[in-house]
C-alpha cells in the first residue's frame, strides 16, 4: 500500500511541476537535437556512428569561451551583463568561432582517422575503436589544458522572463513557469538550424550530392559525385550544428568541464536513434522528445535517475523499433 | 625522386610500412616454425613459458627495469601482475564475444561489475545482505548471475546488427554503472569493504603477508589456463565453427542450418561467465569495490586491448591486454597525460595496422582481402 | 479440392511419385512490384526440375520464397506435407531443403573442409557442453563430419583441396564446393541457383554429370539455369516463368516446342556463352 502511495506521490510531484519540466525539457532537448543532427548526418551517409562527435561539440564550447576571453569577457569578471548591441556581437562571434572550430575538428577527424580506414575497407569494429580513440584523445587534451577543472562561461545573457504561463488560470493544479529569453532562443536556434540544414540538403546541389551518396555511394560515384568531398561536407555540417549547440550550452549551463562530451553525446545519439537515424526531422523530434522524457522522468523518479532515462529509451527503441519514430530518410534502413 | 621536399613524408611512411611488413613476416615466420616443431618440443616450450609466468613476481633482471616497483612511485609488482592477469581473463572472455562470434559488445564491463558485486554482496559482512558466504560459494553464484544477465541482455538485443548492438550494449554497461552508483544494495561510491578472498590456510599466511598479491596472481594464472583450455575446446568444435560462420556470413550460415541466435546467445553467456569470474577475482583481490571502478573507459580499454592485440586469437589478445594495462603503470612519469597518449595510440595503431599487432592468421587474411576488395572497387568504379 | 484433382490427374497420367515440394498459388509483392504472381507448381521426388525464364522473371525470388528468406504475400509452400511458410531458414534446412547461391556465398576465410563441416553440423546436436567435456557425441559427430567432408569433396571432384581456404579456390572449384556444402546438410531437395554461370563447355558437361549423380544418390534437384543446352540435357521437367508468372510446365521436348516459351525468349541451345 505504501508503494502505491509513493508512486502516487511521485506522480503528484510530476504533475505539479509539469509546466516547468516541460519547458526545461524542450530547452534541453533542443541542445540534444542540434548535436543529434551531426550524428544522424554522418550515419545517414556513412552508416558510421561517429563516436568522436561528442568531442567535436566539446571543442566548440571551449573555443567560444577562449574567444570571449580574448575579447575581454571572462567568467567571474563581475560588472554585469554587457549591453544589447555588444551581446549580439559577442554571440555572433561566439557562434561563428564555435561552429568553425567544431566543423574544423570534425573534418580533421574524418581526414586523419576515418578516411584511411575507408580506403582499407576496414571492418566496423575498427572504425568504432578509432572513433573512441579520437574521442578520448581530444577530451583528454582539453582536460590537460584545463587541468581537469571546470571552466566558467562569462555571463553574457541575463535570463529575463519573457513570458509567464500559469496553468492555474485554466484550473489545472500546476505550478506556473517563467519562460526566459534564453530558453526561447535555444529552442528557436534548434528549429532554425534544422530548417537550414534541411533546406541545404533538399535544395542545393551539394545537398543533392550528400543524399545521393547516402542512398547509393557507388552509383553516385559513377555519376561523377566526388565521394570524399561529400563526406567532408557532411562532417562539416554536423560540426557546424554542434558548434551552435556548444554556444547555447555555454549560455545555459554556465560552466564546462573536459568530460561532458561523453554523456551528452550518448544522449544526443539516443535522440537521433529515437527520431530515426539518418533522418534530419527525426533528429529534431528525437531531441525534443528525449529532453521531455528526461525531465518528466526526473520529476517522477527523482533527479538522480535522469541519466538512466536516456539509456532505457535507447535500449527500448533499439529493441522494438530500430528505425526510430520517423524511420530512415537519408539512406536505406540498416538495422 | 624529382622533388625531394615533397617526397620525404611519403618515403617516411613507406619506410615505416616496409619495416612493419618485415615484422609481420617475422611474426608469421615464427608461427610457421612453431607449428613445424615436433609436439614434444612445443609442450616443453609451453611448460617453460608457464613456469616463467609463475615465477615472474620473484624475478628481477638487473639492467632491465621491467618491474613496476623499481621506478619511483611505482606500485607493487605483484599487484600489477595480479591486475594484468585478471584483465587478461576479461580479455579472453571478451574475445569470445567480439573476436570469435563477431558481436560488438561495448558494455562488457557490466558483466565484470555484476561478478564483482555478487561476491561483495554475498561475502562481505558489511553488505546489506551480509550473508557472509565463503569465497568458494560466492564465485559460482557470481558466475551464474552473470550468465543469467548475459542471456537477459542478449535475448532482445542479439537481433540487432553491428553498430546498433554496440550502442545497446554500451547502454547496458552504463545502466549497470548507474545502478551501482545509485542503488542502496551496492552502496554507490562508498562501496563495500572486507570482501572475502580464497581461504589461504595457515601455511600460506606465513609466506604471503598482507600486501603481497602473489597468491592472487597465481590463482588468476591457474584460472586463465583452465579458461583458455576450455575456450580452445569450444573453438575446435561445432560451436566455434558456427561462430565463425556467423561472423563471415550470417544469412548463408542460417541457410546451412546454423542456429544463429542460439549460438550468439551462447557466446554472450560464456563471455559473461568469464567476465563474472574475473570480476569475482578482482573483488577479492582488491578487498574493496565501489562504483568508481566500473566506468566506460575501462570497458573501452578492454575492447581496445583485444583489438590492438589482434582479436580472434588468445595470444594476440593477451599481448594487447598486457600492453594496454602494463604500459601505463610502467610509464607513470606521463602522469595525467596517460589517457591522452592512450587515445592517440589507439588512432595511430588502428589506422596503420587495423589487424592488430599479433593477429590470428585468419584475421590477417580477412583484412588483407577486404583491402584488396576496396582497391578493386576503386579501379572498376 | 485442388489436391484431389491433382491426385486424380497423377493417377491418370500414370505418375505416382508424390510431390516433394509444392508451391501453391504464391504471390509476392514488394511495395508496388509484383515479383511472383500466382505461381503454382510442384517438384516431384527423385526428379530434376529446371526453373527457367528470362532475366527478371522471378526465378531467384521463387527460390528465396521456398527457402524461407521471403514470405509470400499470398499462397503457401509445402514440403513433404508440412507448410514451409513462416519458418526460419535454419529450420527449413533441417527439414531437408538446401541451396546454393547465384553469386557464391561460401565462408571465404574458412577452408574447404570447414565449409563442408558447417553444412554437416546442420544435423549434429552436440553443443557447448559436448565441446567442453569432449562427450562421446562430440567425438562421434566430429568423426562423422570429417568423413562426410572427405566423401563429398571426392564426390564433387575436389579431393586434395580440403585444406585450401575457400577464397583461394578457383571459380569452378568454389561452385562445386558450394554444392558439396549444401549436400552435407543431407537435403531431400537440393536447389541450385545458376550453378553453371561462368563455366566453359567442358565444365558444364561435368556439371551435368554431377547433377545426375546427385539425383542418383537419392536427392531431388531443382535448378535455375540460363544455359538451355545444359537444361535440355539434364532436366526431367521444366517450369518456365515470365514476369512472375508460370507460363509453361512440362517435359523438355514439350517446352522446346511451346510457342509461349519461344516467344518469351529464344530457346536456342547456348553455344556462344
Amino acid at each position: 500500500m505504501t508503494y502505491l502511495a509513493a508512486q502516487a506521490d511521485s506522480f503528484g510531484d510530476l504533475w505539479h511541476n509539469l509546466a516547468d519540466l516541460t519547458v526545461s525539457g524542450l530547452t534541453q532537448g533542443s541542445i540534444y537535437a542540434l548535436i543529434a543532427l551531426g550524428y544522424t548526418l554522418v550515419y545517414g551517409v556513412l552508416q558510421l556512428i561517429n563516436f568522436a562527435h561528442s568531442e567535436v561539440f566539446l571543442v566548440g564550447t571551449f573555443g567560444s569561451i577562449v574567444v570571449w576571453g580574448w575579447l575581454g569577457y571572462a567568467s567571474g569578471d563581475g560588472g554585469g551583463v554587457p549591453g544589447l548591441g555588444m551581446v549580439i556581437l559577442l554571440l555572433a562571434v561566439g557562434v561563428i568561432v564555435a561552429a568553425l572550430i567544431s566543423g574544423g575538428t570534425a573534418v580533421l577527424i574524418e581526414r586523419v582517422a576515418y578516411r584511411p580506414l575507408r580506403r582499407k575497407n576496414a571492418p566496423r569494429l575498427i572504425f568504432l575503436i578509432t572513433a573512441i580513440g579520437a574521442s578520448v584523445a581530444i577530451a583528454e587534451f582539453v582536460g590537460v589544458l584545463t587541468d581537469r577543472k571546470p571552466v566558467g562561461v562569462p555571463a553574457l545573457v541575463s535570463p529575463t522572463t519573457q513570458w509567464q504561463i500559469d496553468p492555474r488560470d485554466i484550473g489545472l493544479d500546476i505550478q506556473p513557469v517563467n519562460i526566459t529569453n534564453l530558453q526561447i532562443g535555444i529552442v528557436l536556434s534548434a528549429v532554425l538550424m534544422w530548417f537550414a540544414l534541411d533546406s541545404f540538403l533538399n535544395r542545393t546541389k551539394f545537398g543533392l550530392g550528400i543524399r545521393s551518396v547516402a542512398q547509393n555511394e557507388d552509383t553516385a560515384a559513377l555519376m561523377g559525385v566526388n565521394k570524399d568531398r561529400v563526406i567532408m561536407l557532411t562532417f562539416l555540417l554536423g560540426g557546424l550544428a554542434a558548434g551552435v549547440a556548444a554556444v547555447l550550452y555555454n549560455l545555459k549551463i554556465g560552466t564546462v568541464t573536459f568530460n561532458i562530451g561523453f554523456l551528452l553525446g550518448l544522449k544526443a545519439f539516443t535522440a537521433a536513434v529515437l527520431g530515426g537515424i539518418g533522418n534530419l526531422r527525426g533528429a529534431l523530434l528525437g531531441g525534443l522528445l528525449l529532453g521531455l522524457a528526461e525531465n518528466w522522468g526526473a520529476g517522477f523518479f527523482g533527479s538522480e535517475w535522469m541519466n538512466a532515462v536516456a539509456f532505457v529509451v535507447l535500449i527500448v527503441i533499439l529493441m522494438f523499433r530500430p528505425t526510430g519514430l520517423l524511420g530512415d530518410s537519408l539512406g536505406r534502413a540498416r538495422a | 625522386m624529382s622533388a625531394p621536399e615533397k617526397v620525404r613524408p611519403a618515403t617516411f611512411v613507406s619506410k615505416v610500412k616496409a619495416a612493419d611488413a618485415k615484422r609481420a613476416a617475422a611474426v608469421s615466420g615464427f608461427r610457421d616454425r612453431w607449428s613445424d616443431l615436433p609436439k614434444i618440443w612445443r609442450i616443453l616450450a609451453a611448460v617453460a613459458g608457464i613456469a616463467l609466468l609463475f615465477g615472474l613476481p620473484n624475478i628481477a633482471i638487473p639492467g632491465i627495469p621491467f618491474r613496476t616497483d623499481e621506478i619511483p612511485n611505482g606500485t607493487s609488482f605483484s599487484f600489477v601482475l595480479s591486475s594484468i592477469a585478471i584483465y587478461v581473463l576479461v580479455a579472453i572472455g571478451l574475445n569470445v564475444v567480439v573476436g570469435m562470434a563477431g558481436l560488438l559488445d561495448l558494455g562488457y564491463i557490466g558483466f565484470y561489475a555484476v561478478g564483482a558485486y555478487t561476491v561483495a554482496i554475498f561475502g562481505s559482512p558489511n553488505s546489506i545482505v551480509a550473508t557472509e558466504y565463503p569465497w568458494l560459494v560466492c564465485v559460482p553464484i557470481a558466475i551464474a548471475l552473470t550468465m543469467v544477465s548475459g542471456v537477459i541482455l542478449g535475448m532482445p538485443t542479439l537481433r540487432l546488427r553491428g553498430d546498433y548492438l554496440a550502442i545497446v550494449t554500451l547502454g547496458f554497461g552504463e545502466i549497470i554503472r548507474l545502478i551501482a552508483v545509485n542503488s542502496a544494495v551496492t552502496n554507490g561510491q562508498r562501496g563495500i569493504p572486507v570482501i572475502p578472498a580464497p581461504d589461504k590456510g595457515l601455511v600460506e599466511e606465513t609466506f604471503f603477508p598482507v600486501g603481497d598479491f602473489r597468491s592472487h596472481y597465481w590463482l588468476a594464472l591457474v584460472l586463465i589456463i583452465i579458461v583458455v583450455f576450455a575456450v580452445r575446446r569450444l573453438e575446435h568444435s561445432r560451436v566455434g565453427r558456427s561462430w565463425l560462420a556467423i561472423r563471415e556470413d550470417e544469412d548463408a550460415a542460417s541457410l546451412m542450418g546454423v542456429e544463429a541466435f542460439k549460438f550468439k546467445l551462447w557466446a554472450f553467456a560464456i563471455g559473461a561467465a568469464i567476465g563474472g569470474l574475473s570480476g569475482a577475482l578482482f573483488a577479492s583481490r582488491t578487498g574493496f569495490i565501489n562504483s568508481d571502478g566500473f566506468n566506460l573507459l575501462l570497458s573501452v580499454m578492454f575492447v581496445a586491448a583485444i583489438v590492438l592485440g589482434g582479436q580472434g586469437n588468445i595470444l594476440g589478445v593477451t599481448l594487447g591486454t598486457v600492453l594496454v594495462f602494463y604500459l601505463p603503470e610502467r610509464f607513470r612519469f606521463l602522469e595525467d597525460k596517460r589517457e591522452l597518449v592512450f587515445g592517440v595510440a589507439l588512432i595511430v595503431i588502428m589506422v596503420l595496422r587495423p589487424q592488430g599487432l599479433w593477429p590470428s592468421r585468419r584475421r590477417a587474411r580477412e583484412l588483407k582481402d577486404r583491402k584488396l576488395e576496396a582497391k578493386e572497387a576503386i579501379v572498376s568504379g | 479440392m485442388a489436391d484431389t484433382v491433382k491426385a486424380a490427374d497423377a493417377e491418370q497420367t500414370g505418375q505416382t511419385t508424390a510431390p516433394l515440394l509444392s508451391i501453391e498459388d504464391v504471390t509476392l509483392r514488394f511495395g508496388g512490384v509484383v515479383a511472383l504472381d500466382g505461381v503454382d507448381f510442384e517438384v516431384r521426388e527423385g526428379e530434376i526440375l529446371a526453373l527457367i525464364g528470362p532475366n527478371g522473371a522471378g526465378k531467384t525470388t521463387c527460390f528465396n520464397v521456398m527457402t524461407g528468406l521471403y514470405k509470400p504475400t499470398e499462397g503457401r509452400v509445402r514440403f513433404a506435407g508440412d507448410t514451409l511458410t513462416g519458418r526460419k531458414p535454419h529450420q527449413i534446412t533441417r527439414m531437408g531443403i538446401a541451396r546454393t547461391f547465384q553469386n557464391i556465398r561460401l565462408f571465404p576465410e574458412m577452408t574447404a573442409e570447414e565449409n563442408i563441416l558447417v553444412g554437416a553440423d546442420a544435423h549434429h546436436r552436440s553443443s557447448v557442453l559436448g565441446a567442453l567435456f569432449h562427450l562421446p557425441r562430440f567425438h562421434r559427430e566430429e568423426r562423422d563430419g570429417r568423413a562426410v567432408a572427405r566423401e563429398l569433396l571426392e564426390f564433387v571432384g575436389l579431393d586434395g583441396l580440403s585444406g585450401q581456404v575457400a577464397r583461394n579456390l578457383s571459380y569452378g572449384d568454389q561452385r562445386r564446393l558450394e554444392i558439396a556444402r549444401a549436400l552435407a546438410t543431407r537435403p531431400k531437395l537440393l536447389c541450385l541457383d545458376e550453378p553453371a554461370a561462368g563455366f566453359n563447355p567442358a565444365e558444364k558437361e561435368r556439371l551435368q554429370q554431377l547433377i545426375r549423380d546427385i539425383r542418383d544418390r537419392g536427392h531431388t534437384v531443382l535448378l535455375i539455369e540460363h544455359d538451355m543446352r545444359l537444361v535440355m540435357g539434364v532436366a526431367d521437367r521444366i517450369v518456365v516463368l515470365e514476369f512472375g508468372q508460370k507460363i509453361a510446365d512440362g517435359a523438355p521436348a514439350e517446352i522446346r516446342e511451346d510457342p509461349r516459351v519461344i516467344a518469351a525468349y529464344l530457346g536456342v541451345p547456348d553455344d556462344a556463352a
